[in-house]
């Protein structure tokens, strides 16, 4: 092949290549939006709370949503009941032992029956699940919304794009060692979870 | 003191039912803070932020009924006061 003919062909596979690259979402919002929430079921009154100690990076292409993968960390610290009680009892060694396991995490590994609709993806993610220290491979499907240059619209002067995950899952406590076999009649030992975070690729 | 501590007991039992009424007659467990939402309007994110807030739930009556339970409890320690009769002296 001609070298007039290799250059022109290289350059474009090189752009391609560019532009085609995963881009890097950082989802340490400074604007504290992005939630966790929990629920559990109680006979009294359904044990519901958030935590928004959120962090984590995940590589996403617009042109290729199926190859996502990242990690989401969330700070156990920060999960919050409005019964001070409750929270007390939720912080200790007993149940999520924050002192001990300070993080509970999601490492995404690969996706499946992925859809993609203008911006917005659909999913089932497999990955790792760490809660107080046991870690299990889970599948749960999610929802990825890519927002294309709206990243100044949140943050002034400060172009780039913003990505949207949303999950709702359940998981049961009993698989992560929390309180296994016990007070099953006054706190379900399933756990249902909604996630609802926006991370940052500035420009 | 039998009579105070018995009196006592029931305005312990009144203040924590117009307490309970008063932060909306909650059938859960006592909160000291509410969550509420905010809508990001770019990521279409619910916010959630704890105000402090104080809602007596059934565990606030059920300590507060058995703080009135205890005062009338001891209020027996006292004796009741004796009433001087008239003595039948023939």
């Amino acid at each position: 092949m001609k070298l007039t003919y290799l250059i022109p062909l290289l350059s474009l596979s090189l752009a391609t290549a560019a532009f085609a690259a995963p881009e890097s979402f950082d989802f340490k919002d400074p604007k504290g939006v992005n939630n966790a929430v929990f629920n559990l079921d109680a006979p009294l009154e359904s044990v519901n709370g958030s935590a928004n100690g959120i962090s984590g990076i995940v590589s996403f292409d617009p042109e290729n949503p199926g190859a996502t993968t990242g990690k989401i960390v969330v700070a156990t610290e920060t999960m919050t009941v409005p019964n001070p009680m409750q929270k007390e009892h939720l912080h200790s060694p007993n149940w999520l032992d924050v002192a001990k396991y300070p993080e509970i995490t999601f490492e995404a590994k690969s996706l499946a029956n992925v859809k993609t609709e203008d911006n917005v993806t659909t999913a089932d993610v497999t990955g790792t699940f760490t809660l107080h220290g046991v870690s299990k491979e889970i599948t749960v499907p999610i929802k990825l919304t890519y927002l294309k240059d709206k990243l100044s619209a949140r943050v002034p002067k400060m172009e780039g794009d913003l990505l949207v995950i949303r999950a709702n899952f359940s998981i049961n406590r009993e698989d992560f060692d929390i309180q296994k076999g016990k007070f099953e009649d006054k706190v379900s030992p399933t756990v249902n979870l909604t996630l609802s975070i926006a991370g940052a690729s500035p420009k | 003191m039998r009579k105070a501590l018995q009196l006592l007991a029931v305005l312990l039992i009144l203040a924590a039912v117009i307490t309970w009424a008063a932060t909306g007659a909650s059938r859960g467990w006592t909160k000291t803070s509410v969550p509420v939402k905010t809508l990001d309007p770019v990521t279409g994110i619910e916010a959630i932020n704890y105000q402090p807030k104080f809602i007596a739930g059934v565990d606030f009556l059920g300590a507060a009924f058995g703080g009135a339970v205890l005062l009338v409890g001891a209020s027996f320690i006292f004796r009741k006061p004796k009433i001087n009769q008239p003595t039948n002296n023939n």
